[in-house]
């Protein structure tokens, strides 16, 4: 890719996320919002963020890994279990990362 | 100290823990922008001019592929189109402010931050005040990602690809989701949304995200216990006391941004 394609791609990019961005919050007050909507936008955090995280530690490339070998499931489990009881996020991300390194040597 | 600074300090100070598991990501990414062969100067630019992680992640990756550029473009627009979602939902508590803010916020509205602020605004407490919160967090997040991409383009292949740093991305998004996980409705969209984007994932085009998405938020509005249902019809699209006069600062928000308080 030459330099020129590199920056327009980057540019395309950046200029349609913003826009993605600032759809609603710009759009809001000019339209009715029906109230199912307003209810399920509730769950927007918990589905997308979940729909990242599940492929991250069961697809090993694109196979499903249930195995005990998958030291990402153990980690990652490991980790939700640890931001399920404590709720802090810091040891969660410490505890999962010390984990996957200590499986890997394993 | 004025309650803005208060607020402005607190979004930052939560999302300092957040930032732990941003900064091996961005490191990653300046090295996996730098190992796609893409100039020093063009891999941290992305940084500005896209600001996320995923969507830059993956362009590195079919920039590094030799993919025609337009399904880049396309690829890196769907990954993103997650934050329709986040836009439409932090809509309602952003109307009052001058298009200016409103400009700037949506600049800054990445995974990280809108989780953060979007907990903080679903909490009960003075609403004029939050914008000053998201923007706490949000250019926290900004400098700490444009300093640790730029760390990962100047270090290039000098972080083993072994350390695994990339596992920092989902572990931030568990420390993130988790605690939000508080009736059996949540649960059951966060269970179908991560089942359904495991099973889609060979989909073109990253589209099983978006789709993942739309299903797990269906399941847990038709969970939704009735009274919850009743509650938050009084959600943030109900609070219209008033005009605002002054451009930058919104009137105060009727107390009514609690959704479910009174429900379950």
């Amino acid at each position: 890719m030459g330099p020129i394609e590199l920056w327009l791609t980057f540019l395309c990019i950046g200029v349609i996320t913003y826009a993605i961005r600032l759809s609603f919050i710009l759009l809001f007050e000019k339209m009715v919002i029906p109230s199912f909507l307003m209810r399920a936008l509730r769950f927007v955090p918990l589905a997308v963020l979940s729909a990242i995280i599940l492929p991250a530690l069961f697809l090993d490339g694109s196979r499903l890994d249930l195995s005990l070998g998958n030291a990402r499931l153990l980690a990652g489990s490991i980790a939700a279990v640890v931001a399920w009881r404590t709720k802090n996020a810091l040891l969660t991300i410490v505890v999962g990362m010390v984990g996957l390194w200590v499986l890997h040597i394993l | 100290m004025t309650s803005k600074h208060a607020e402005f300090l607190a979004g930052i100070k939560d999302i300092l823990p957040i930032l732990m598991g941003v900064i091996p990501f961005g490191l990653i990414y300046g090295v996996s922008a730098r190992g796609a062969g893409i100039v020093a100067p063009a891999a941290q630019a992305m940084s500005f001019i896209v600001f996320a992680g995923s969507a830059q992640f993956v362009t590195a990756q079919l920039i590094g592929a030799s993919v025609p550029w337009g399904i880049i473009v396309l690829t890196a627009v769907i990954i993103n189109l997650r934050h329709a979602l986040y836009s439409a939902s932090v809509a309602p508590y952003l109307k009052r402010l001058h298009v200016l803010w409103r400009l700037l916020l949506a600049y800054l509205l990445t995974d990280e931050a809108y989780a953060v602020a979007i907990t903080h605004y679903q909490r009960p407490g003075d609403m004029t005040r939050k914008h000053w919160y998201f923007l706490g967090t949000g250019l926290a997040l900004w400098g700490t990602w444009q300093a640790s991409t730029a760390i990962g383009v100047v270090l290039g292949a000098q972080v083993p690809a072994d350390w695994s740093l990339d596992f920092t991305l989902p572990l931030t998004f568990i420390a993130l989701v988790v605690p939000m996980l508080k009736d059996r409705a949540g649960l059951a969209a966060a269970i179908t949304a991560g089942v359904i984007a495991v099973l889609a994932a060979g989909l073109p085009l990253k589209l099983g995200l978006l789709l993942a998405t739309l299903m797990g938020m269906t399941v847990g509005l038709c969970l939704e216990p009735r009274d919850r249902k009743r509650a938050s019809m009084f959600g943030p699209e109900e609070q219209d006391a008033g005009q605002t006069s002054d451009p930058i600062e919104p009137v105060e928000i009727a107390p009514a941004s609690r959704p479910g308080k009174d429900g379950v």
